[in-house]
């Protein structure tokens, strides 16, 4: 085979593998993803779908019950209604009222409930002193 | 006073820097007199902002706040050293730094090439001036981010910096990642400089290649001290979480990797000249990426620094850089066509490029999950994003045939080899990683875990070949001049560090891949709730709750566990742990109360027993329920106190009545808040004795983590690999060049030429191949010292001069 054919051929084969793997990338990326809701939009919520929970907890919300996590998250500018959420295990160091954090479960009975290790809390890089003690 | 004098100098610093932009476009045609001008403005800039830096810190360390980067960021009670870094957990501070790491990167660069590449310098010195311009201006003019800020009168503490932060990797982790980033600012300088010049051979690449490796090491670093700190300070045993600002820094690292290999085919084969160009285009513009996603929000993350202004200004500037480079480079693409074709697809050249498509790849997968939120709420209108599985199953892949090809890579020789030899270097390494790949299966669990397997495989495949290629280049120095194996193998390396620490840096990379595979794959994670005296199994030991400990001080009140592991039954290895978290009161401890103890931080300290096997790691989630009822008691207690009235109990009268004397009386309120201090704390002991003896239940979270050390090892390897590759070479007493450029030119077909000697003694290259690749080289090196003649026709040998000892 003469050496511009078979350059020719490897290419498309190259860019046909490409084209393959990204059509696969994109199609996985929006059946896996799950949506970033804020707790308004989630009152009342049917279950059975899987969300990405974003908000603010509230402040004095936080209480521990035996292994399992019960707070309130309200949206991140602070208005409309909160949600209360149920979590167990562990949570990361920076956990606290008044935090914004990223949870990822479903609305049962009104109760927003994390799925174990997903709990995301953003890392501030400036201390804050909180007023509300 | 130092404030208005920073912020002069800041001002003069952008000054500067404009002018040194303008000169060098000023002198592009190469006079002398606008070209040393700019230089010197560039060296001035630098010494400027050096000023800068010692004033801001100088106010650090001396504490004063009335300049608001101090009070926002330190406090009296802040310890020194974390006083002198805490410059940088600020926006402004940050700024700052790029702005100060960049000069002096554009300094060394500048001071580098003083008498080298006449033409591309005047750009390439713009650009690096243009680059440093814009950030200080946005410190100028961008609003809120002047560090010389301040705010009068002049508060009488500081908030101080998180606890969080106040860790030693913490500290050294953003200088290093922006450092990073912002020394690859100067190959791309050069690169703008070639295309803008069209002086497109090898000169800019060989100039600029130790900046690109020192950003690479610097940000690898950077990534290595970030995961450190997450496994060990943020209670949550993991080291890598696919957020977006930790896949910011990842992604330059990937493709500056790229970078990194198909330079040298273009510095040894003319070839790829766009690709690279592309590259250090995509890896600079992916560096300013990074750093507008850590300060914009745009995006979901733990990192969140809080509003910023500057965001939209450094979007500004990564158009601008996208846009203009890739015009540049489109115009410039007749003078970008490679110089030769690659000869077979068994070499090594060949081989970089499948690593560079797989190193896009996984890039591009990267990015994409990393901006799904926006693209996705740009088709659907829902903001949705992806978590790790989705990460993890497509990056696995292409990290596995990575490691695979990071031990192909260096088996190979340059231009082409033949199948019998291929066969040879081949043997050894394969065998090795079969046998690897059959223990595996039939005596451990890893059968379980496919792509595991096949990262152990190969990382096999790889670490054998690396060895094997130490082993046959020593045994042919040895060959050469005698003495022993030891002494043979430090010869042949730092004759060679280029090579040698390339090898080494795959060898890293290997081990720590193996690493992130073994904890990640065969990891056991609990968390059990455990009251003192209970025991729970965890991966085959028994963990026991033998009794909680507290402790109080004026900062923090601290509560930990006394653990102790004990390996299958009674009478194996044995060992304790103490982990404890600690809850920081507010504003470096003063006031509030003890309730005030749990109202700010809390961090972990976990408790680890590391080790070559595995990691045990343990944190500690204590139930403070009852602690903070007891302390909001005690604070009801004493202002009851305070406010005295019939029914006080009569060990408070006494602070009562001081109290309210010093309310009348503000010369006694010094002393009458010491000795509420004091009262609280003696206190806030009794309500933590309280706490041990009340034995109330803990949560722990407990990991068994296989082989997560050697990931740290691994990395350490790496870092000491790009460390050999960057040692300068001895050089003999430089004559003084008529062409600086040439000379380097020749210099490095000479050692293309000792490479392939080493390759062939090293039995890489067959006799034929050698010869054949030999000739070629010296016709190529006949060819430059031609056109040095042509020049200064001073009469050279026309032979090349064959280097002493090639091995």
């Amino acid at each position: 085979m003469d050496p511009q054919r078979k350059r020719k051929i490897r290419l498309v084969v190259a860019l046909g593998v490409a084209v393959f793997l990204a059509a696969a990338l994109v199609y996985t990326s929006f059946s896996a993803s799950s949506e970033a809701k804020e707790p308004s939009q989630l009152i009342g919520a049917a279950p059975g779908t899987s969300y990405d929970l974003t908000g603010e907890v509230v402040r004095g919300s936080v209480r521990r019950d035996g292994d399992s996590l019960h707070f309130r998250v309200v949206d991140r500018d602070g208005r409309g209604e909160s949600l209360p959420v149920a979590y167990s295990g562990t949570v990361p160091d920076p956990f606290r009222g008044g935090r914004e954090i990223v949870l990822t479960g479903e609305v049962d009975h009104g109760v927003f409930v994390g799925e174990p290790d997903t709990l995301v809390t953003k890392c501030p890089s400036k201390f804050t002193t909180s007023n509300d003690s | 006073m130092t404030a208005s004098l920073g912020s002069a100098v800041l001002a003069l610093v952008f000054l500067t820097l404009v002018f040194a932009a303008v000169a060098a476009v000023a002198g592009r045609d190469g006079e002398e007199r606008w070209l040393l001008a700019s230089r010197r403005a560039v060296y001035g800039a630098c010494a400027l902002l050096t000023l800068c830096v010692v004033l801001i810190e100088i106010a650090f360390l001396g504490d004063d706040f009335s300049f608001k980067i101090v009070q926002q960021h330190s406090s009296i009670e802040t310890p020194t050293f974390y006083k002198l870094a805490a410059m940088w957990s600020s926006q402004e501070g940050s700024l700052l730094l790029w702005a100060w790491v960049l000069s002096i990167a554009s300094s060394l660069a500048l001071y580098s090439t003083r008498n080298r590449l006449r033409e591309i310098v005047p750009y390439a010195t713009a650009v690096m001036a243009g680059v440093a311009s814009f950030f200080t201006g946005l410190m100028l003019f961008a609003g809120g981010v002047n560090p010389f800020a301040t705010q009068s009168p002049a508060p009488a503490d500081g908030i101080g910096l998180n606890p969080l932060l106040q860790h030693p990797s913490m500290m050294v982790h953003p200088p290093m990642l922006y450092s990073g980033y912002v020394a690859f600012t100067i190959p791309f300088a050069f690169a703008i400089g070639a295309l803008a010049t069209r002086r497109l051979d090898a000169a800019w690449i060989r100039a600029t290649r130790r900046f690109a490796l020192i950003a690479w090491a610097l940000l690898g670093f950077g990534l290595l001290l970030g995961a450190r700190w997450s496994y060990t300070e943020l209670g949550w045993g993991g080291y890598w979480a696919w957020d977006p600002v930790e896949n910011a820094a990842l992604m330059p690292w990937l493709i500056g990797t790229a970078f990194l290999h198909s330079i040298m085919v273009q510095e040894k084969r003319g070839m790829l000249k766009a690709w690279n160009a592309c590259l250090i285009v995509a890896t600079f513009s992916l560096a300013l990426l990074g750093t507008f996603l850590v300060r914009s929000g745009v995006l979901q993350s733990i990192h969140a620094f809080g509003d910023s202004t500057v965001g939209p200004y450094i979007l500004g500037l990564i158009g601008v850089v996208v846009l203009g480079s890739t015009a540049l480079i489109v115009s410039r693409l007749d003078d970008l066509r490679s110089e030769k074709r690659i000869d077979s697809l068994a070499s090594r050249e060949a081989v970089f490029i499948v690593n560079n498509l797989l190193l896009v790849a996984l890039c591009a997968t990267i990015f994409w999950g990393t901006f799904f939120p926006l693209i996705s709420e740009f088709f659907t209108g829902e903001k949705s994003s992806l978590a790790a599985p989705w990460f993890d199953r497509y990056t696995t892949p292409l990290a596995i045939l990575l490691v695979l090809f990071t031990g192909i890579g260096p088996l190979l020789a340059w231009r082409r080899v033949s199948w019998a030899t291929a066969r040879r270097v081949f043997f050894v390494p394969a065998l090795s990683a079969a046998a690897v790949g059959v223990v595996l299966a039939l005596f451990t669990d890893a059968a379980h875990k496919p792509w595991a397997l096949a990262l152990f495989v190969f990382a096999a495949f790889a670490l054998v070949g690396l060895a094997q290629e130490f082993w046959r280049g020593a045994s042919a120095r040895r060959t050469l001049s005698g003495g022993s194996m030891p002494a043979a193998l430090v010869a042949v390396v730092s004759r060679n560090r280029r090579r040698y620490g390339g090898y080494i840096v795959h060898a890293g990379v290997a081990v720590l891949l193996i690493g992130i595979a073994a904890s990640s794959s065969f990891q056991t994670k609990r968390d059990v709730i455990l009251r003192p005296g209970q025991s729970a199994v965890v991966d085959g030991r028994e963990v026991t709750y033998v009794k909680p400990t507290a402790k109080v001080d004026k900062l923090a009140f601290t509560a930990g566990a006394v653990l102790k592991v004990q390996q299958g039954s009674a009478g194996g290895d044995e060992f304790t742990l103490y982990p404890t978290r600690r809850f920081y009161r507010p504003t470096g401890g003063q006031g509030g109360g003890i309730a005030n103890y749990f109202a700010g931080e809390s961090d972990s300290e976990i408790g680890l027993k590391a080790g070559p096997g595995s990691d045990f790691w343990s944190a500690l989630s204590p139930d403070i329920s009852s602690v903070q009822a007891h302390a909001r008691a005690a604070d009801q207690g004493f202002r009851r106190c305070i406010a005295g009235g019939p029914g006080v109990p009569p060990q408070c009268r006494a602070v009562g009545a001081l109290m309210r004397a010093a309310l009348a009386n503000p010369s006694l309120r010094p002393t009458a808040l010491a000795k509420i201090e004091q009262l609280q704390l003696d206190t806030a002991k009794q309500i933590a004795t309280g706490y041990v003896s009340e034995a109330s239940p803990a949560t722990f979270r407990i990991i068994v983590n296989p082989l997560v050390t050697w990931m740290w090892i691994g990395g350490l390897i790496a870092l000491a690999g790009a460390a050999i590759a960057l040692w300068p070479a001895r050089r003999p007493p430089r004559r003084v060049a008529a062409d600086p450029e040439l000379e380097a030119l020749k210099e490095a077909k000479y050692r293309e030429i000792r490479d392939a000697e080493l390759d062939h003694a090293a039995g890489k290259l067959s006799d034929e191949d050698f010869a054949l690749l030999d000739a070629e080289l010296r016709k190529e090196a006949i060819a430059i010292l031609d056109r040095g003649n042509g020049a200064t026709a001073n009469g050279h040998a026309k032979t090349p001069e064959r280097p002493a000892e090639p091995v």
